[in-house]
């Protein structure tokens, strides 16, 4: 296994309270890593900390390093569209653009500067593919995204952010707002595409991390309690915070 | 045996209470019906006013047309003498009013839309707190500032400016151009940071997660996004600018001219009613034209709400 993204010593501030206390840990290359904890345990946070998503706030101020193949992301030097062009994101609630499926997956290549009708269509139809909604939606590219379920929606973000041809993919709780079944196919999905990429999901659900992830960081209050193999920190915690949450004795 | 005997009993609390439900207060059942008639009385004298004015406008607009005392091709002709004892005179040749108050209403909404929605965007994406620091209250005074002022520093601004830079006479479809542009400019402006601002913050956050800059956000998505909402604002703006008399009519010119020279004194169909309604005796030709005219003015406005409702059902489809 090699290591995709190091964390060394990270901190977050928003303004004067600290809301992630010296986090260290690796995330495998082709793996998927959960995250678990309770609601404002810091786990979004950090998420968004490794695509810099969270520089739009105010007043976050951060400590330390994370790096992603060897290079810090909070180097002075580092670009932002490109770190985000290697890492995309898929949020809690799917957030479609108001436009047609089509254009919703071109959106990245074309800022991009691809502007080659073919090779867009090609893109269109592998990400489609590799998303699970191409046979759903091939009659219909030009039909607004909107008009589509959640799952497909949520779906469809994801062929967006894979047509930007990430190396690593982060997920903000991506099933919470989706029924069992649209949860499953996403499921399905995530372990495909584990096979290309480095997968970072947030999730409140236990049994989705057991299901899906290779590895379970559980954070709480901003610090990461334990950080494991996802068989060995469901079946034999090491802390005793551990073994309390996913017994459910708080949450 | 029991049941038998707890029958009657509960069959009594359960009537008693069947009536007291069937039988409401009496006060609240008057207080109920006087705020129905309020509210009802309220809509209706609205409604009967405006078809009052609709019926009144158009009849007397079309009043001339039926007595035989204006021809339509005399009134869609660029000829006005409305005194004139020439042969086949008077004229009543409206085409180059009602040219002049499109012409007006397009440039002016040319210059403005731009630079209204660029102003909004600056205020909603790039720098929030100045704006709703400062230009937002700027906004609303210029909101707050009467035509007749707005006109009186065309006149004494403007209208010198021109001239001296031109060596026209000053007044001028350009000069009413400018005067329309500043007037419309809040219209514009504040219709659009309603549009932008009502973007969801999920939509950015997903253009930004995909490596899009600030710039492309903009261009690329929250325009896109509010177009509908964006040309509701203009089209708004372009109304008002098509009705407004009072500065047009201070900084025009009112000359009868084809409003395709941009330093040349023209006139619109609000400036033409506003400088003769005074000076016209009721009954005549000439009164009546110009009732013909504020028709055309109204069939206008009612074309523009025509298109603001299209555009927010296109965009609520979007």
């Amino acid at each position: 296994m090699t290591a995709k993204i190091e964390v060394h010593d990270f901190n977050l501030f928003y303004g004067k309270n600290q809301a992630l206390h010296d986090l260290n840990f690796q995330l495998n290359e082709r793996e998927v890593t959960a995250f678990i904890g309770p609601s404002g345990c810091g786990k979004s946070t950090f998420l968004r900390s490794i695509n810099r998503m969270n520089d739009l706030i105010p007043n976050v101020k951060v400590r330390g390093q994370i790096k992603i193949d060897q290079q810090n992301v909070y180097d002075p030097h580092q670009d932002l569209v490109e770190l985000r062009k290697h890492v995309g994101m898929v949020f809690q609630q799917p957030n479609p653009f108001p436009l047609s499926i089509y254009d919703n997956v071109v959106y990245g290549p074309r800022i991009h500067g691809i502007s080659k009708k073919a090779e867009l269509n090609e893109i269109v139809e592998r990400t489609l593919k590799q998303a699970n909604l191409w046979d759903e939606v091939k009659d219909r590219l030009d039909a607004p995204a909107l008009g589509l379920s959640g799952g497909q929606q949520q779906r469809l973000v994801i062929a967006r952010v894979l047509a930007i041809q990430p190396d690593i993919i982060l997920m903000d709780e991506p099933a919470s707002a989706l029924d069992p079944i649209s949860t499953e196919r996403l499921e399905e999905l995530i372990i495909q595409l584990k096979e290309s990429y480095t997968i970072v999901i947030v999730t409140h659900n236990m049994q989705q991390a057991q299901r899906i992830s290779d590895q379970t960081a559980f954070f709480l209050n901003g610090y990461v309690v334990e950080f494991a193999q996802t068989q060995r920190l469901f079946q034999q915690p090491t802390q005793q915070k551990t073994a309390e949450y996913i017994a459910g004795q708080f949450g | 045996m029991e049941q038998v005997t707890n029958l009657p009993n509960k069959k009594l609390e359960e009537t008693s209470l069947a009536e007291e439900l069937r039988s409401p207060a009496k006060k609240l059942i008057r207080i109920e019906q006087r705020g129905r008639i309020y509210t009802l009385l309220s809509a209706w004298i609205l409604i009967i006013t405006l078809f009052s004015l609709l019926f009144f406008i158009t009849s007397k607009g079309i009043m001339p047309f039926i007595h035989g005392e204006i021809t339509l091709q005399n009134f869609f002709s660029t000829h006005w003498g409305p005194t004139s004892a020439e042969p086949g005179g008077p004229f009543f040749g409206s085409i180059n009013f009602i040219l002049g108050s499109l012409m007006v209403t397009l440039l002016s909404a040319l210059i403005s839309a731009p630079l209204g929605i660029g102003a909004a965007i600056f205020m909603t994406e790039i720098s929030p707190k100045f704006g709703r620091k400062i230009l937002q209250p700027a906004i609303e005074i210029l909101v707050g500032i009467p035509s007749v002022v707005y006109g009186f520093i065309g006149l004494t601004l403007i209208v010198p400016f021109i001239r001296n830079t031109t060596g026209s006479i000053g007044f001028s479809l350009l000069a009413g151009v400018i005067v329309l542009s500043v007037m419309i400019l809040p219209t514009i402006v504040s219709m659009s940071v309603d549009t932008i601002q009502s973007i969801p913050q999920s939509l950015r956050e997903g253009s930004y997660a995909l490596g899009a800059t600030r710039w492309q956000t903009i261009s690329r998505l929250l325009v896109r996004t509010s177009l509908p909402g964006l040309m509701t604002g203009v089209i708004l703006g372009m109304a008002r600018a098509f009705g407004e008399a009072l500065a047009v009519q201070m900084v025009i010119g009112n000359s009868p001219n084809l409003p395709f020279q941009l330093m040349k004194p023209i006139s619109t169909l609000t400036s033409v009613i506003t400088l003769n309604m005074g000076n016209t005796v009721q009954g005549t030709p000439y009164n009546s034209v110009l009732w013909s005219m504020a028709l055309i003015l109204l069939l206008m406005t009612l074309f523009f709400i025509l298109l603001i409702r299209l555009m927010t059902q296109r965009g609520k489809q979007g």
